[in-house]
């Protein structure tokens, strides 16, 4: 008896200590327990073996403290600095209370090396270590990141630099790491919800009366009248250019907000190499350094014809390498204004540290215009229009919105093109049909895909699509909005022409085509208006085979599309010098095409790399099989 | 400057010590900016295409055979049915939206009162399906002479791209010669946004004895500045048939025009102020008057939009 008193005392003690404890714990503030994470350095981790720990920690910035989820600490994570030819290892342990991944953005590597939880693994379990393996195959500039969740805001991406075997192509005398990424102290499931219940949470750029009045100014009262009332009628915003704006956002750029001003140093007339990389969850940057000439010698990695150019627009995952020459002993601002002119972050390139140049005076916020959705400012009378994707001229088999793919198993009398109706592909492979335009030895093979206007069919997107592009046509040879009046040479895809032929110079053997879709007031985001939970059913390439891939966008947003596991070789003209690209940016009512050797048999991720638009839906599966070998379904 | 392979390995080596032993430790190895560049040795800048031909080719190949892809897949695995979602589009949020909760006080004419006004609304769902709540409460409206509180339980379907389907039940209680009446009715209702960016929220209402009720109400914002709105509002009561306990005659009921402007301190809440043209029509101002209500009415009105 008495021992079962003593012990139920103890107990009580015990219970009384613990709770305490608890009580102790929850007056202390959060900084006192977790540590604060520092801002990510140029010094690389290179080996044959590579440890990354991923850990919850606190950021500071600009007097604020916001929680962070960081690789070994920083933000951004470590470079990694691997050589081409060698075999790399890395072991990621996390110890976060969650599950969390890392994905090799542009690696080609084994399916199941590449990290997106349910395509390539089931993800890294908290306290554990998963071990990513593979062969180094390439080289050039690339990241890595988060492919769980809204952990790659919360600053969980790093620069990946890949020495090449053979000697680059060009020189220079300094190379730095210019990684561009948005902080925002909201949390990415609070950005993700404001923007599901009200779709312009974050726009504080409206037109709005002083504007009209403006406009009414400049316009005439008429003019100004009807553009207002079409955007009001067609229930459209043309203010939209991104969905989370600088309100919440502080753009960095190497870890550093503007006020931080990352600093790279130079002696003067020193080549200095700039690896651009946008690891933005959601901001698209346009890039300069005034007073310099920005040589672009690589596009995602991939050496290029150099081109000389004074601006860059840079989708998010893009990264561009460019080479400057300063001569002048003084400060020169690096300077990337946000796509939607909200923000912008700023470095410096100086002889020494602790100077800064002026900050570029901002842009005005473009507007979208009737191009952007796809409306014919010529009105209907298209000579020489081409009519097919989405019936048009075409036989178009049934488009139950349920759908029902066998309606959709195109026989019989074939369409020149496998439509990739509601995104689930579940088409047979069937034979090859001849494109037009597309004859073997045709001298216009270089001519660009979607070079003329092609009519939308019948709607079929279902309600979660907000509208289709009427007329899609190829925009590679445009800067994209905003820039489209600037007197600087804006890169444009067009000039991106690869440094020498790649092997593979079939012609595709077959078309598909899928449609980008969206609903901004409900914040919906789709392929062929289906949301991967509707459309789980992989695409399917065939092993081995070319195909060429055309995206329409259908949404009144630019859209930088992913594709893992293989190179997107972008069409745009450069016959032989397709470059390739691991992420291209679809602009608009755009129609673009990507040439696409199925090399790397397995399932592989396709996504809009706009992280919450990828949360939203706009995803899907893409697996690479063989009638050989067992699917992997 | 060279950064030697030893520097790397001892830097290395630092940062793993400091994980391995205590993940909260801040790594103290890493460097900071301005940092150093990555590699500073001069190197040739002709572009030497022969050299590159050898790259590329050693980059890409198109593969061919068994072996190839066995190389390239490695151990061929089946995805796991355990694995989760690659992306988490299927959630189901919670919305509320007070778009009315008000003040209206005594104009000093007539019978009015000072009373308050309530208009909420919300869902639990996904992009698609969702149940619908919503509740109006008003006290001496040229509708409803007293009080009249009512609250729909609604199921939603997304259609036509910019609507939603609502389809549930609705209890009305309101106060009739000095007590409290009551009825049930079945709604069906169309809610969204119509062109020109107008919402409309539509609805029919049939109670327990076959009465036809309706209701239409149409909203517009207007932006003078990117928080300062203007907020026009219009709505409208009609009836089938007359039900008196309800002051509702046949026909036209009531049309009122309200104008608010509001001030989004954020987005989610917005003080408020404005007034209300509110006027009865045909057999409902009998109705109204015979309880005492003034079926005529322009009222001040201060109050707060917020949701969550």
């Amino acid at each position: 008896m008495k021992y079962d008193l003593l012990s139920r005392r103890l107990l009580l003690k015990r219970v009384m200590a613990l709770s305490m404890l608890a009580a102790v714990e929850r007056l202390v503030p959060a900084c006192a327990v977790m540590s604060v994470a520092n801002i990510g350095s140029q010094a690389p981790l290179s080996g044959e073996i590579i440890d990354l720990t991923i850990s919850e920690q606190l950021f500071r910035l600009d007097g604020r403290t916001g929680r962070a989820i960081t690789i070994n600490g920083t933000i951004p994570g470590p470079v990694i600095r691997l050589k081409e030819g060698q075999q790399a290892t890395l072991r990621v342990t996390n110890h976060l209370k969650e599950s969390t991944s890392i994905h090799w953005h542009g690696l080609l590597l084994p399916p199941f090396m590449d990290g997106v939880p349910g395509v390539s693994f089931a993800g890294i379990k908290p306290g554990t270590t998963f071990t990513y393996r593979f062969p180094v195959k390439q080289s050039g500039t690339y990241w890595f990141h988060s492919h769980s969740g809204g952990q790659e805001i919360l600053g969980m991406y790093a620069p990946m630099l890949i020495d090449p075997i053979e000697p680059e192509p060009f020189g220079y005398e300094r190379d730095y790491v210019v990684m561009l990424s948005d902080w925002s102290f909201e949390s990415p499931e609070t950005l993700f919800s404001n923007l599901k219940k009200q779709g312009g949470y974050y726009n504080f750029q409206k037109r709005a009366a002083g504007e009209f009045f403006t406009d009414v100014g400049r316009m005439g009262f008429w003019s100004a009248i009807r553009n207002y009332l079409m955007w009001e009628q067609m229930r459209m915003d043309p203010t939209d250019f991104a969905d989370v704006t600088g309100y919440t956002f502080t753009y960095l750029m190497n870890g550093l907000s503007p006020a931080g001003n990352w600093t790279g140093l130079f002696c003067p007339g020193e080549r200095v190499r700039l690896r651009f990389i946008n690891a933005a969850s959601m901001t698209f940057y346009d890039v300069r350094i005034p007073g310099l000439t920005m040589t672009v010698v690589q596009a995602d990695g991939q050496n290029i014809q150099p081109v000389a150019v004074d601006e860059l627009r840079m989708g998010v995952a893009e990264t561009y390498d460019v080479i400057v020459e300063p001569v002048e002993d003084r400060a020169y601002t690096i300077f990337a204004e946000t796509m939607d002119r909200s923000g912008y972050v700023r470095g410096t390139l100086a002889p020494r540290t602790g100077m800064a140049a002026a900050i570029p005076q901002r842009r005005p916020r473009p507007l979208r215009t009737m191009e952007d959705m796809g409306m014919s400012m010529e009105g209907m009378d298209m000579p020489g229009m081409k009519k097919h994707g989405h019936g048009g001229d075409m036989t178009m088999p049934d488009t139950t919105p349920s759908g029902d793919m066998q309606s959709m198993n195109p026989s019989g009398d074939k369409p020149n093109m496998e439509h990739m109706q509601h995104g689930s592909g579940t088409q047979p492979l069937q034979d090859m049909h001849e494109m037009p335009g597309m004859h073997a030895g045709d001298p216009r093979r270089s001519e660009i895909p979607g070079a003329e206007l092609v009519k939308h069919g019948p709607d079929d997107h279902g309600p979660g699509n907000q509208m289709v592009a009427e007329y899609s046509q190829n925009q590679l040879g445009e800067p994209g909005r905003g820039l489209e009046d600037s007197e600087q040479r804006i890169l444009l895809y067009t000039d991106l022409k690869s440094l020498v032929p790649y092997p593979d110079q079939r012609e595709p053997e077959r078309e598909i085509e899928i449609h980008l879709t969206g609903h901004m007031n409900r914040y919906m985001w789709s392929f062929d208006g289906k949301k991967y939970s509707e459309a789980q059913e992989p695409i399917r390439f065939r092993y081995g085979e070319r195909l060429r891939w055309t995206f329409v966008n259908d949404t009144m947003m630019e859209h930088p599309l992913h594709l893992h596991g293989m190179w997107m070789h972008l069409e745009n003209g450069a016959g032989a010098h397709l470059p390739r690209k691991h992420t291209v940016i679809v602009k608009p009512a755009e129609r673009l095409s990507v040439a696409i050797t199925a090399d790397a048999p397995g399932r592989w991720a396709f996504h809009c790399h706009l992280l919450l638009h990828m949360e939203a839906g706009m995803f899907r599966v893409v697996e690479v099989v063989d009638d050989e070998h067992k699917r992997l379904s | 400057m060279t950064i030697s392979p030893r520097a790397v390995r001892a830097a290395l080596l630092a940062c793993l010590c400091s994980a391995g032993l205590d993940p909260s430790v801040r790594a103290q190895s890493t460097l900071q900016f301005p940092a150093t560049p990555l590699r500073s040795t001069m190197t040739d800048s002709v572009s030497s295409s022969k050299a590159q031909a050898g790259s590329a080719a050693s980059q890409a190949s198109v593969p061919v055979g068994p072996s190839a892809w066995q190389e390239q897949m490695g151990p061929d695995l089946p995805p796991q049915r355990d694995w989760p979602s690659p992306v988490n589009d299927q959630e189901n949020r919670f919305f509320t939206l007070v778009d009315v909760l008000e003040y209206r006080p005594n104009t000093g004419a007539g019978q009015s009162r000072d009373d308050y006004r309530w208009d909420i609304e919300g869902w639990y769902g996904g992009d698609y399906n969702r149940i619908w709540f919503k509740s109006e409460g008003q006290r001496d409206t040229a509708f409803k002479a007293d009080y009249d509180v009512d609250f729909q339980l609604l199921y939603g379907r997304f259609i036509q791209k910019y609507y939603d389907f609502q389809v549930g039940g609705r209890v009305e209680t309101q106060s009739f010669r000095g007590r409290n009446v009551t009825r049930g009715q079945t709604v069906i209702g169309i809610e969204g946004l119509v062109p020109y960016n107008y919402e409309l929220e539509a609805a029919l209402f049939i109670d327990q004895n076959g009465k036809v009720s309706g209701r239409l109400s149409l909203t517009k914002d207007f932006l003078l500045t990117q928080r300062l709105i203007f907020q026009g509002r219009f709505e409208t009561n009609v009836a089938v048939q007359r039900v008196e306990r309800f002051t509702t005659g046949s026909g036209l009921n009531n049309l009122e025009f309200g104008v608010r402007l509001r001030y989004e301190i954020r987005r989610e809440f917005a003080p408020y102020v404005g007034f209300s043209l509110d006027r009865s029509f045909g057999e409902t101002v009998t109705l109204v008057r015979q309880e005492g209500g003034n079926p005529s009415q322009i009222r001040f009105v201060v109050g707060v939009r917020a949701w969550f």
